[in-house]
């Protein structure tokens, strides 16, 4: 369980009304990373769908940066939805990283559950999507 | 030497445990064995941590079978015993089921108690009882000094197995006038009342279990639904069905999913607002009693100050892998509050480091991890290449610690050049960069079907493999036992 609060600053659930977040918050656990530490890992698969609340965190690829993530960033829903190990290493780049975590299996039925998030998800990729677009061409 | 002569005093150590319960028992022991200069404290008078309390309707929610398919004194016997503490010594062993009366496949809380003094005493613990840690502080040579009722104590590293038993309450507007979990009352005082526990967790459940006799009506309410088809295949369902048959039959308990949005006196009793979740709505309660069953917080006192970074709205703190904090180097945790290093969670299945069957384990890796940092050159067994397939299958099929903590703690090996590492947190395997290893892990999927996974780590590259499950869970059979050695051989 997170603080409710937590969430309400966080774009990703800013949809949500206050009973709402409360149920929504009773599913998270939230998480610690000292610097250096690595969240997800670049060829696993099965694991958790993660929110940053504090700090930041880099996006490696063959230990090179390729993004960097910030509050109200989230990562890991690709693994969880294609099913396909991570394409790349997170690790925390402050001296402490904070998420919002839920484990894999609950991502799927948290959308259905609250169709608000998955179009703010939706949104999010969309725009990494456009951008990334934009830079390779 | 000091750590081994009885009630240590104050005085300087290599290491300092706090605590008396089965977390601070288990390292105890695990540090004894290893022959480390330790003293233990404990505010109690008496071992047994958190049991010599609660839960408060007596029996625990994990099982202890007195007969299994395996002798107790085996290493395999511990999975069908989740309470007792580990030993090397046949004789210190399953001394929790010995004492039970075998009216229930769980044990009571005095069988608990009865079981861990045993142990205690038997493998000579030496515990210095009544003594209270008190507060903290760091010199400036890194030790660590915890000021006790009976004096300082000096140490490199700290491990505190303090529990999470300090009453925690969610923030609700008027909940700090109502009783906690541990303000409980006598059962019978309850009697022809309406009672409204908050919190569907465990202790919300006891109660309603424990209040069903008595209650006129009970309501046990969170934002959360409860996920009966999640609870069926878990040990807690003890608790946790028979008041959800008396909600779903209608039969005087209620089951809310809601948000409480306050909390007030009546004068009689107390009126509580909230929001339905699950089935939107505003609903008014009055009830004669309240009890908040929100849950525990490890009683860390002054560690925050001293940079120890909490998790879980401060209820535990965050933790390594080897359950050192994440932000102040030599404090260590033992014990419940270990759920504190999260692991990989893999496919969302959380440690059991909350429960005796999964911290024990932690234990026996924190001393060996302890005994690392202070200089001890860690024993590796060498192991033929061709070897290391069966290494890894009968632990798949035996290992009691890959079983209690799936997807958790794994068995790993070197590969470059072929040794066992032993069992070590997941974690620290897929972490830990240079050499060439594999591990296995036990693990459960979202159908809770149990399977062996191998983790590879070659070049700095981690590659997941996952084996089929066995109707038999036979996992050292010759169909694994020939992929393991692929897996192995494979560049």
């Amino acid at each position: 369980m997170v603080d409710p609060g937590t969430l309400a600053r966080l774009s990703l659930f800013a949809s949500l009304a206050a009973p709402q977040l409360e149920a929504v918050a009773a599913v998270l656990d939230d998480a610690s990373f000292p610097r250096g530490a690595r969240v997800i890992r670049e060829g696993l698969d099965g694991e958790a769908f993660y929110v940053i609340t504090a700090g930041e965190a880099a996006v490696q690829i063959d230990g090179q940066e390729r993004a960097r993530l910030r509050p109200g960033d989230f990562f890991g829903e690709v693994s969880i939805l294609t099913g396909d190990v991570t394409g790349a290493d997170v690790v925390a780049e402050t001296e402490e990283l904070r998420c919002v975590v839920l484990a894999g299996g609950e991502l799927v039925p948290l959308l259905l559950a609250y169709p608000a998030l998955a179009v703010q998800m939706l949104t999010t990729s969309a725009r990494r999507l456009q951008s990334a677009n934009l830079w390779s061409g | 030497m000091v750590g081994l002569s009885r009630e240590p005093g104050p005085g300087d150590y290599d290491v300092v445990v706090v605590g008396s319960g089965p977390g601070g028992l288990q390292t105890a022991y695990c540090l004894q064995r290893l022959g480390i200069e330790h003293a233990v404290i404990s505010a109690d008078e008496a071992p047994g941590g958190m049991f010599r309390s609660w839960p408060i309707f007596g029996r625990l929610l994990s099982w202890s079978k007195p007969d299994a398919p395996y002798e107790p004194e085996s290493r395999e016997y511990e999975w069908h015993d989740h309470n007792s503490l580990l030993a090397d010594e046949p004789e210190l062993r399953a001394l929790v089921p010995q004492q039970m009366d075998r009216s229930y496949a769980v044990p009571t809380r005095e069988e608990m108690v009865a079981g861990h003094t045993a142990f205690a005493t038997r493998a000579g613990i030496a515990v210095r009882y009544g003594c209270r840690w008190e507060a903290t502080r760091r010199e400036p040579d890194g030790r660590l000094v915890l000021e006790t009722s009976e004096g300082e104590y000096r140490c490199r590293a700290a491990v505190f197995a303090i529990g999470v038993t300090q009453p925690w309450r969610s923030p609700i507007p008027g909940i700090e006038a109502v009783p906690h979990y541990a303000d409980t009352r006598e059962a019978a005082s309850y009697g022809g009342r309406r009672v409204f526990v908050i919190g569907k967790r465990n202790s919300g459940f006891e109660l309603a279990d424990g209040l069903l006799p008595w209650a006129r009506q009970l309501v046990v309410a969170s934002p959360s639904p409860v996920r009966a088809e999640v609870l069926a295949l878990s040990t807690v369902r003890v608790r946790y069905f028979q008041p959800l048959e008396d909600a779903v039959v209608g039969g005087g308990t209620i089951a809310l999913d809601a948000a409480i949005e306050s909390i007030e006196p009546t004068g009689e009793g107390f009126r509580i607002r909230a929001q339905g979740t699950t089935q939107p709505g505003e609903l008014v309660f009055e009830t004669d009693d309240v009890i908040a069953a929100t849950g525990f917080r490890a009683p860390l006192l002054d560690l925050p100050q001293l940079g120890v970074v909490t998790v879980a709205q401060g209820r535990v703190p965050a933790l390594t892998p080897f359950f050192e904090s994440t932000s102040a180097p030599g404090v260590f945790f033992a014990g419940n509050a270990t759920q504190g290093a999260a692991g990989l969670r893999r496919d969302g299945v959380v440690s059991t480091s909350a429960a005796v069957q999964g911290f024990r384990y932690n234990a026996r890796i924190l001393a060996e991890h302890l005994a690392e940092r202070l200089g001890r050159r860690r024993t590796r067994a060498q192991v033929e290449r061709s070897e290391l397939p069966l290494l890894l299958a009968n632990a798949l099929a035996r290992s009691p610690e890959l079983w209690a903590q799936k997807g958790y703690l794994a068995r790993a090996v070197s590969l470059d050049e072929p040794a066992d590492e032993g069992v070590v947190p997941l974690e620290h395997f897929v972490d830990e960069r240079g050499t060439d290893g594999a591990a296995v892990t036990v693990e459960l999927d979202r159908e809770g079907r149990i399977f062996p996974a191998v983790y590879l780590r070659r070049g700095g590259r981690l590659r997941i493999e996952r084996l089929d499950p066995h109707p038999l869970h036979a996992f050292d059979g010759e169909p694994y036992r020939r992929s393991l050695a692929q897996l192995v051989e494979s560049g």
